[in-house]
C-alpha cells in the first residue's frame, strides 16, 4: 500500500449490486435475460448528468477502483488516479466503476447460477467479447440515467472497451482515453494467454471447468497462470532493480546444504497464491480469450482508419516506454489510425520502467497528461452548464 | 523567441489539415484552429510542451522528428509547418523531403545565419555568434546546422522545390527597411511557403 493512499482519497466506499433487468444479447448469440453488476461510484452526478466517467477494468480488475472498504486498508486498484484533486477528480466528475460480466467479484459470471439449469454456470458461461462488456455498460448507463459519458477510460483490456465504445455508441461519449492498449493482440500476446490457460486446465482440480461442483478449485494452475502473466506485466529492468539476485533464504557458501530461494521466486509465488485465492479460474480463461478475440477493425475490412471514422469523440492515447506486453508501437498504431480518420487525438509516451503495470502506478508525467486532459474536459462541462444557466 | 508570423494565415486554407512539426506549446496550432478552423496536429517531444498542448486542447503527438515520419502517408496533410527547427534536425534536407511528401505544401521558418549581426560577431570577435535569436553557446546549442537565406535558396533549387512565397522578418533598424532589398544580410528570420 502506498504510504499516502489515504491522502486525497474518496474515503470509505461501498459497492452496490445493480440488477439490469433487460435482455442482453451477447456476440455469441446467447441472450442473458437479466444480469447483475457490482458497481461503485465516486463523486456527484451534476444536474445535467454530463460529468459521468466510466472506468473500464482489465483482465483481473473489479468494481473497487478507489477508496477503502470499512475495516479494510487496501485501496481500490486505480486509487492513485481517482480522488479529490487527482486526475480523475471526484470533486468535478461522477465516476462509475463496475465489475463486468464474466468476472468474479459479484457480477453475473461463471460462479453465478445459470437460471435455466439452477446450477453454477462454471465452464458453460457463454463466450464473451469486449463488445458484450460495452453493451452491458450501456445498459448500466441507461439505468443510471446518463445520456453521454464525459469520458470512457481504461487501460489494457479497458482501453479496448474505451475504443469499442467510440465505434459502437459514438454519440454516447465525449472522450475516449485509451491507456497501454492495442487494437488487437499480437501472436506473442495470445501465446502467453494460452500458456496461462493451459496451466489452469492442467491442474487436476480443474475438472473441465466444473470444479465448483467438485467442491474444489484449480488454485495451483491459476497461480501458475498469474505468475506467467505477472512476469509479462513487469519489465526486465524493474525486476532487476526490485529483486536482482537477492536471496530470500539459503546461502551459496561452500558446505551449506540449505535450500536456496531467490527473492523473485518468493515474490512470484506469493503473487500467484494471493491471486488464485481471490480469482475464478473460469473467469480467467473467459477473459483472456476475450482479449485474444478482440480486433477493433475486423468488421471494417481490417482497416483501422475506416473503423475510427465512425467515432465522434476526442481521444487521448497513452503508452509506457518499458511496456512490452502492450508496447508503445501498438499505441502509435491507434494514434496514426485516429489521425488518418481525422479525429482529435493526443498521444503521450510516458517514460517508465514499470512495464505494463505502469498504468496503475504513480508517475508524475502520466498524472500531468491525464490531469491536464481531464481538467480541460471538466472546464468545458462547467462552461456549458453555466452557459445553459444564463 | 516567438515571432509574429500571423501573415501565414493567408497561406493556409480554411478547414484544411495541418501538421506542425515541433509544435512547442501549441500556440500556432491553437491560433490557426481559431481563425481558420483547421484540423491540426502537432508533433513534439518535450514533456512540458506536450502538457501545455493537452491543457489547451491542441492535438499533440509525442514523436521525435529525427526518427522516421513514415507513419504519415503521402499527401495526408494540406500543409506541413516547421517553425525555427530545421537547423536543429539531424538531416534537414531529408526532413524537407518528408515534409513535401506528407503535405501538398509546406511552411518553413528558420533563422538566417547570414544576418549581418551574426557575421559581424564572428568576424570581429572571432567567436560563434550568441544573439537574441541564437541565444546558445556553441557547445550546448540544439542548432546543429548553420545555414543562410542563400544556402536555403540553393537547396530548394537543387531539389526542385517550388517557392510559392517568402517573407522576411527583421525587427531592428536598419534591418526592417533593408530586409527585402538584401535578405541574406538583413533578414533575421526567413519564412517560406513551398510546394513540390
Amino acid at each position: 500500500m502506498s504510504p499516502n493512499s489515504r491522502e486525497n482519497s474518496v474515503g470509505t466506499v461501498s459497492a452496490e449490486q445493480i440488477l439490469i433487468d433487460k435482455p442482453l444479447t451477447l456476440a455469441c448469440g446467447v441472450v442473458l435475460p437479466s444480469h447483475e453488476l457490482m458497481v461503485e461510484t465516486y463523486g456527484t452526478l451534476n444536474a445535467d448528468k454530463s460529468n459521468g466517467i466510466l472506468i473500464c477494468h482489465a483482465l483481473s480488475g473489479s468494481h473497487h477502483a478507489a477508496g477503502h472498504y470499512e475495516g479494510d486498508e487496501k485501496p481500490g486498484w486505480w486509487n492513485n488516479y481517482i480522488g479529490p484533486g487527482k486526475p480523475m477528480d471526484t470533486n468535478r466528475f461522477f465516476i462509475v466503476s463496475l465489475n463486468n460480466i464474466g468476472s468474479c467479484f459479484g457480477s453475473t459470471g461463471p460462479t453465478s447460477i445459470n437460471p435455466e439449469t439452477g446450477e453454477v454456470w462454471g465452464a458453460n458461461f457463454p463466450s464473451l467479447r469486449a463488445r458484450d462488456w460495452v453493451e452491458s455498460q450501456k445498459l448500466l448507463m441507461e439505468h443510471l440515467g446518463i445520456d453521454c459519458w464525459a469520458a470512457v477510460i481504461g487501460g489494457s483490456l479497458g482501453g479496448m472497451q474505451a475504443m469499442r465504445w467510440a465505434l459502437e455508441h459514438p454519440d454516447k461519449l465525449a472522450n475516449s482515453i485509451v491507456i497501454a492498449s492495442s487494437m488487437k493482440l499480437s501472436a506473442q500476446n495470445i501465446a502467453f494467454n494460452e500458456i496461462a490457460r493451459r496451466a489452469i486446465k492442467s491442474d487436476p482440480d480443474f475438472h473441465d471447468g466444473n470444479y465448483v461442483q467438485h467442491n474444489t478449485a484449480p488454485k495451483h494452475g491459476l497461480a501458475l497462470a498469474r505468475m506467467i502473466g505477472h512476469v509479462t506485466y513487469l519489465s526486465d529492468e524493474l525486476m532487476g532493480q526490485k529483486f536482482g539476485r537477492e536471496l530470500r533464504s539459503g546461502t551459496f557458501s561452500q558446505g551449506e546444504v540449505t535450500p536456496i530461494e531467490f527473492q523473485i521466486e518468493s515474490y512470484l509465488n506469493y503473487q500467484g497464491d494471493k491471486f488464485s485465492s481471490g480469482f475464478d479460474a473460469n473467469s480467467y480463461i473467459l477473459i483472456t480469450k476475450m482479449l485474444d478475440y478482440f480486433d477493433l477493425s475486423r468488421e471494417y475490412h481490417n482497416d483501422s482508419v475506416a473503423a475510427f471514422s465512425h467515432a465522434k469523440c476526442n481521444f487521448l492515447v497513452v503508452s509506457f516506454s518499458s511496456d512490452w506486453r502492450f508496447s508503445p508501437q501498438r499505441s502509435r498504431e491507434i494514434t496514426d489510425a485516429l489521425i488518418g480518420a481525422g479525429k482529435n487525438v493526443s498521444y503521450a509516451e510516458i517514460d517508465s520502467d514499470q512495464g505494463h503495470d505502469a498504468f496503475l502506478l504513480p508517475n508524475v508525467r502520466y498524472e500531468q497528461v491525464l490531469g491536464n486532459y481531464l481538467s480541460r474536459v471538466a472546464d468545458q462541462l462547467q462552461d456549458a452548464s453555466e452557459g445553459a444557466a444564463e | 523567441m516567438n515571432q509574429d508570423i500571423s501573415f501565414i494565415n493567408s497561406w493556409i486554407k480554411t478547414n484544411s489539415r495541418v501538421l506542425d512539426l515541433g509544435c512547442g506549446d501549441g500556440t500556432l496550432l491553437a491560433a490557426l484552429t481559431k481563425e481558420l478552423n483547421i484540423s491540426g496536429y502537432g508533433l513534439e517531444i518535450d514533456p512540458e510542451s506536450i502538457n501545455q498542448c493537452v491543457a489547451k486542447g491542441v492535438n499533440v503527438i509525442e514523436q521525435d522528428l529525427n526518427n522516421s515520419l513514415q507513419n504519415f502517408p503521402d499527401n495526408s496533410f494540406d500543409t506541413v509547418i516547421m517553425t525555427q527547427a530545421l537547423q536543429a534536425m539531424r538531416y534537414p534536407h531529408l526532413v524537407l523531403d518528408e515534409m513535401l511528401r506528407i503535405g501538398s505544401q509546406c511552411v518553413i521558418t528558420f533563422p538566417n545565419f547570414g544576418h549581418w549581426r551574426a557575421r559581424a560577431y564572428l568576424t570581429l570577435r572571432g567567436r560563434m555568434p550568441v544573439t537574441k535569436q541564437l541565444a546558445y553557446q556553441w557547445y550546448d546549442t540544439p542548432n546543429i546546422h548553420f545555414f543562410t537565406y542563400s544556402d536555403f535558396e540553393a537547396l530548394c533549387r537543387e531539389r526542385n522545390i517550388t517557392v510559392l512565397r517568402k517573407q522576411f522578418i527583421a525587427e531592428q533598424i536598419p534591418d526592417r527597411q533593408l530586409k527585402n532589398l538584401w535578405p541574406n544580410l538583413f533578414a533575421q528570420t526567413a519564412v517560406y511557403h513551398l510546394s513540390k
